[in-house]
């Protein structure tokens, strides 16, 4: 592993996503565009709805828009012929991945500054925890969305195929998450898929901010997340061959 | 007798339930060598094989005195694959300085590889609005970071037009004569004859191993496309 290979692969990442005007607005205003519609949705209704439901959208944000970015980007890396020509300069595996979380970690710490911003700032969502600690789970989040991305973009072979993959991964993650009936709610075995599902800490991060704000609750909910990334991380570069069949 | 700087022996390649590759044995030595042989002979993954890229069966590679796929090789060998593995939406310029960091060589270097291929003028246009040769040019000026020893090029000259690909043989042979040793891969027997040494391939095996004039000369043949029909048809004879 060399900081120099790891900060080149970043770079290019970012490189190659400033390049991409709409990819880049979007990432970044869209969802500033969702969290106001959730507030305006709730509006006109009793109790305090979009404190219940705001940070669970938080949560969401970078490690789906993370999930998708990455598994369409490293299945284009692996087609395209460049993973196959990087693996045979001196490129460790882990120098490409810890790039690639390293770009988008950045991109999900700009977008998430921005959602809540807009959140805090602009819609009145009552944080009681220090508002910097909901950016620290956002990045966390988002890293665990590209190592997934990464881990499951192996397993397809066309863009189309990435793609699914967000319904069969991302979505039983945010029903099981907490945010659409409370955990210790749910049946048993519906509880206990969901404890080992990574989106449900990051949610739960999200909302004991808002709530209870006990820190370390907070930094609790962070690292499992932190280790289900790691996992992803790893079994992800086991995926990297230098030799192919 | 010159060293060989890749040797292969016994090197036996499965894909998919097939043996592409049936236990070939082959020396290359410094200078332009060009593999010859129909799409789908196995050249593709004989090159893959001494980049350290194909999974292999049995049998071994040694390349520059290193087994295949060797750490000390990944600096040493410049490698273009038959598609062009570049970044589509980088300029030519921001492919050239990724790799450039990637292997560690500084960036006039990048500039000097993008002058070599004569993509001087493009260097600041996205890859992806470049035309299919240009963009091939820019794939193998990737492959010319930090000056390799050794060249593997996967049909290089495919779909160009005569005058490049004129100006692609003299490059490679101003390559062979710093010093490097330049394999090309080739399925247009008329390339042959730039070659200084020709390996000619046919369904995973090399039938003939020889300079151009050789290779004629012991089949009365007078071009490598009819020397390779009557080699052909000569194995099909005695078979």
């Amino acid at each position: 592993m060399s900081p120099r290979i790891t900060w080149a692969v970043a770079g290019r990442v970012l490189t190659q996503v400033r390049r991409d005007h709409r990819t880049l607005a979007m990432l970044l205003v869209v969802p500033c565009v969702l969290i106001s519609l959730l507030w305006w949705m709730f509006e006109d209704l009793p109790g305090d709805l979009f404190d219940r439901f705001g940070p669970g959208l938080l949560a969401m944000f970078p490690f789906i828009v993370m999930f998708l970015v990455t598994s369409v980007t490293t299945l284009r890396e692996r087609s395209s012929g460049t993973l196959e020509r990087l693996l045979t300069m001196p490129m460790g595996k882990l120098d490409f991945l810890l790039g690639y979380a390293l770009a988008f970690g950045l991109l999900a710490a700009v977008q998430s500054a921005l959602a809540v911003a807009v959140s805090v700032g602009l819609l009145g969502l009552d944080v009681n925890g220090p508002v910097w600690l909901l950016g620290v789970v956002a990045v966390v989040d988002a890293v665990l969305g590209t190592a997934l991305g990464l881990l499951v973009s192996a397993f397809a072979t066309t863009e189309f195929q990435a793609v699914q993959f967000m319904p069969a991964f991302v979505l039983p993650q945010i029903l099981l998450c907490g945010l659409f009936v409370p955990r210790d709610q749910m049946p048993a075995v519906l509880e206990a898929i969901s404890n080992v599902l990574p989106l449900s800490y990051a949610v739960d991060a999200m909302q004991e901010l808002v709530g209870d704000a006990d820190q370390g609750e907070v930094w609790r909910s962070i690292a499992i997340v932190a280790c289900f990334a790691l996992a992803a991380l790893v079994l992800g570069a086991a995926t990297l061959r230098r030799r192919t069949p | 007798m010159m060293k060989n700087v890749i040797e292969v022996r016994d090197l036996t390649v499965v894909r998919g339930g097939r043996e592409v590759l049936p236990a070939i044995s082959l020396g290359v030595t410094a200078g332009v060598t060009g593999l010859l042989g129909p799409s789908g002979c196995g050249k593709s993954t004989l090159l893959r094989a001494l980049v350290g890229a194909q999974q292999v069966a049995s049998g071994s590679v040694e390349v520059l005195g290193e087994p295949a796929g060797s750490a000390a090789l990944r600096t040493r060998i410049g490698y273009v694959t038959q598609a062009a593995s570049v970044y589509d939406d980088l300029t030519v310029a921001e492919n050239l300085g990724f790799f450039a960091r990637v292997l560690g060589v500084d960036r006039s270097s990048a500039d000097e590889a993008i002058e070599v291929v004569g993509l001087a003028d493009q260097r600041q246009q996205v890859v992806g609005r470049l035309s299919g040769g240009q963009r091939s040019r820019v794939s193998l000026a990737v492959a010319l970071l930090g000056t390799p020893d050794l060249l593997v090029l996967d049909e290089p000259t495919v779909g160009l037009d005569p005058v490049l690909r004129r100006d692609l043989w003299e490059l490679f042979h101003r390559l062979a004569d710093g010093g490097a040793a330049v394999l090309v891969s080739s399925h247009v027997m008329d390339e042959a004859e730039r070659c200084h040494r020709l390996l000619l391939m046919r369904e995973g095996r090399i039938i003939a191993d020889g300079s151009p004039d050789e290779i004629r000369e012991s089949t009365g043949a007078a071009d490598i496309e009819h020397a390779f029909l009557h080699m052909v048809e000569g194995t099909e004879e005695a078979a």
